[in-house]
C-alpha cells in the first residue's frame, strides 16, 4: 500500500475541492477569453502609446517659418524675422537653411540637378524650441507686422491632434485592462461562491474533522488559482500568436507597432500571473465571506 | 471532560430537552440510549459543538463551548472524535485520504502519520479498502472508516451516534470492540444506541454506565436492563 503519494505535503489541500464541475470550466473558459483579450489590449495600448511618443520626439520642439516676398524686401524680411526670433522666449535658436539644404528639401520631389537660377524659393528658417515653445499668437502678430511674407509654422500644431489621439488611446487601453481585470475578479468570485455552495458537504466534512477556516480557503483558493493560471496563460499563448500574426511593417501607421519588443515582454507575461492574483484574491475573499457567515 | 449544566433546546414552539445536566468524567465509557426521537442525535449534537443549547451551558474539555471563535471550534474538533449515525465522507477522496483528512487539516504529514495511518486502517479491517473511494463501502464498513477517521488524532472524547446503526450482529459486536479498546487507551466515550443486547453484551466487558432519555429527562438506566 502507498500512502506516501498522498499524504506527502500538501496532496489533501490539492484535491480536497473536486477537480471538475460547471464552476471549473467557467473559472478556466473565463480567465482564458480574458487573458485573450488582455494580451491584444496590451499590444494596442502599446503601439498607440509607442506612436504617440515617437512622434511626440520627432515634433518636439521644431518650426518653421516660410518667407515669401518680392526680392526687393525679401533680405529685408529675412533678417527681420531672425531678430524678432532672437528676441522671442521660447525659442532656443533660429537658422536659415542655405540654398543646398533646401535643395534637399526639394529633391524628393523634383529630383536632383534643378536649375537654380530659374526657381525662385522662398527662404527657410529653422527654428529649435524650447519644450513650452513660444507665445504662438504674439509671434504671428510680430511677424504679420515687420514682416507681410512670412508665416510661421509649427509642426506640433497638425500633428499635436494625432499625438493626443494616440495618447488617449493608450489610456483608453490601460482603462479596457483594467475593466477586464475587474470582470475576471468577478466571474472567478461567482465561480468560486458557486463551488463553495455546491460543496457544502465537503465544506461540513471538514469543519467536523477540526478544518479551520484558513485551511478550507487555501484549498479552495489553491484549486482557483491554479484554474486561472492555467485558463490566463492558454489564452495569453493564443493571444501572443493572434498578435504575431497580425500583418506589420513600418509603414502601417497605427499598426506598425503591434507586438511586444523587448522590456514589453513582461506585459504579456505578467497576464497570468496577474490573473492568477485576482483569482487568488476574489476566491479569498468569497471563501472568507461565506465560511464566515455558516457555522 | 463533558459537562452539561441546565441544558434547553427546542425547535420551533417544540421543547425537547427543558432542563438536561450532565456529567462525563475523562476516561469514562456511557452509553446513550431511549426510543427512537427521544433526543440521542441532538444530545451528541450538543457534545460536539455541531449545535448550541438554547439556554443553559456545554462545557468541553474544560472550555465554555458558547461564543467559541470558528477557529477555537475547529481546534476543539481536533481533540474530539465523531462518529455520525449517517457518515459523511469527502466522496472523491479515497477512504484512506479520508481517515487520514483530521491529519491532513491539522498540518499533521509524514513518516509518523502514514504509520499511523496504516495501523488504523488495519485495527478497522479496512487495509484492503484504503484506495477505494467511500461510495464503494457497505454501511459497515463506512462506520468502521468512520470511526477510523474520528480517532485519527487520537482525540481525548469519542463521541458515537448510533455507530452500529445499520451493521449485523457480528458488526455491531466488532465495532464496540473497538469502542472498549479506546476506552482502554483512557479516551472517554459516549455511545448513543437504541440497541439494548450491545448495552448488554458491553456490561460484562467494561465498567459502562447507561443514560437514558426519556421525555426530555435523563436518568441513569438501573441495573434492570
Ligand atoms: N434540526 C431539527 N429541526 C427540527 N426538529 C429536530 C431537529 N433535530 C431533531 N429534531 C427533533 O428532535 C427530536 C429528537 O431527535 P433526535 O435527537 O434525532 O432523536 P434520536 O436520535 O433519539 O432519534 C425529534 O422529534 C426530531 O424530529
Ligand atoms: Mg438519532
Amino acid at each position: 500500500m502507498n500512502l506516501r503519494s498522498f499524504l506527502s505535503r500538501d496532496a489533501t489541500l490539492n484535491r480536497v475541492v473536486p477537480p471538475s464541475g460547471f464552476t471549473a470550466i467557467l473559472t478556466l473558459v473565463s480567465s482564458g477569453v480574458m487573458a485573450f483579450l488582455a494580451v491584444f489590449t496590451l499590444a494596442l495600448a502599446m503601439a498607440a502609446g509607442d506612436l504617440a511618443s515617437n512622434w511626440e520626439a520627432e515634433l518636439a520642439g521644431t518650426a518653421t517659418v516660410r518667407i515669401t516676398a518680392s526680392d526687393d524686401v525679401l533680405e529685408a524680411e529675412t533678417e527681420a524675422v531672425l531678430t524678432a526670433l532672437s528676441q522671442t522666449p521660447g525659442v532656443v535658436s533660429s537658422r536659415r537653411l542655405d540654398l543646398s539644404e533646401q535643395l534637399e528639401l526639394l529633391a524628393p520631389w523634383f529630383g536632383t540637378g534643378l536649375p537654380l537660377d530659374e526657381l525662385r524659393l522662398p527662404v527657410l528658417i529653422d527654428i529649435m524650441e524650447t519644450a513650452e515653445g513660444p507665445d504662438r499668437t504674439g509671434l504671428e502678430q510680430r511677424l504679420a507686422a515687420e514682416a507681410p511674407g512670412a508665416v510661421y509654422e509649427s509642426h506640433g500644431r497638425w500633428r499635436a491632434p494625432l499625438v493626443e489621439a494616440a495618447g488617449r488611446l493608450r489610456t483608453l487601453g490601460y482603462f479596457a485592462l483594467f475593466l477586464i481585470a475587474v470582470v475576471t475578479g468577478v466571474m472567478i468570485t461567482l465561480a468560486a461562491s458557486t463551488s463553495l455552495a455546491a460543496n457544502a458537504q465537503v465544506v461540513d466534512v471538514l469543519r467536523l474533522v477540526g478544518a479551520k477556516n484558513g485551511w478550507i480557503t487555501g484549498a479552495f483558493v489553491l484549486r482557483f488559482t491554479v484554474r486561472a493560471i492555467l485558463g490566463a496563460f492558454i489564452g495569453t499563448l493564443v493571444g501572443i500568436v493572434a498578435v504575431a500574426l497580425m500583418p506589420g511593417g513600418i509603414e502601417t501607421g497605427i499598426l506598425s507597432g503591434l507586438g511586444f519588443q523587448g522590456a514589453e515582454w513582461i506585459w504579456p507575461v505578467l497576464v497570468p500571473i496577474i490573473a492568477g492574483g485576482t483569482a487568488a484574491g476574489a476566491t479569498f475573499l468569497s471563501a472568507g465571506r461565506t465560511l464566515r457567515s455558516a457555522l | 471532560m463533558i459537562e452539561l449544566d441546565k441544558v434547553a433546546v427546542s425547535f420551533g414552539d417544540r421543547t425537547l430537552f427543558s432542563d438536561v445536566s450532565l456529567i462525563l468524567p475523562p476516561g469514562s465509557f456511557h452509553f446513550l440510549t431511549g426510543p427512537s426521537g427521544s433526543g440521542k442525535t441532538t444530545l451528541i449534537r450538543l457534545c460536539s459543538m455541531e449545535m448550541q443549547p438554547n439556554s443553559g451551558q456545554v462545557q468541553l474539555l474544560g472550555k465554555t463551548v458558547s461564543g467559541l471563535s470558528q477557529n477555537n471550534v475547529s481546534a476543539m474538533r481536533q481533540r474530539l472524535g465523531v462518529v455520525h449515525q449517517d457518515s459523511r465522507f469527502i466522496d472523491h477522496l479515497s477512504v484512506a485520504e479520508n481517515v487520514a483528512l483530521p491529519a491532513a487539516v491539522t498540518g499533521k504529514t509524514g513518516r509518523h502519520t502514514e504509520y499511523q495511518l496504516e495501523e488504523l486502517l488495519a485495527w478497522v479491517g479496512l487495509a484492503g479498502q484504503a484506495k477505494n473511494l467511500p461510495p464503494e463501502l457497505s454501511g459497515g464498513e463506512r462506520q468502521r472508516a468512520a470511526l477510523a477517521r474520528a480517532v485519527m488524532l487520537s482525540p481525548d472524547v469519542l463521541l458515537a451516534d448510533e455507530p452500529t446503526g445499520n451493521v449485523d450482529w457480528d458488526m455491531s459486536i466488532h465495532i464496540l470492540e473497538l469502542l472498549i479498546e479506546l476506552n482502554k487507551l483512557g479516551k472517554t466515550v459516549l455511545c448513543a444506541t437504541h440497541d439494548l443486547n450491545l448495552i448488554r453484551q458491553a456490561k460484562s466487558r467494561v465498567s459502562a454506565k447507561v443514560l437514558r432519555l426519556h421525555g426530555g429527562a435523563i436518568e441513569i438506566a438501573g441495573a434492570g436492563l
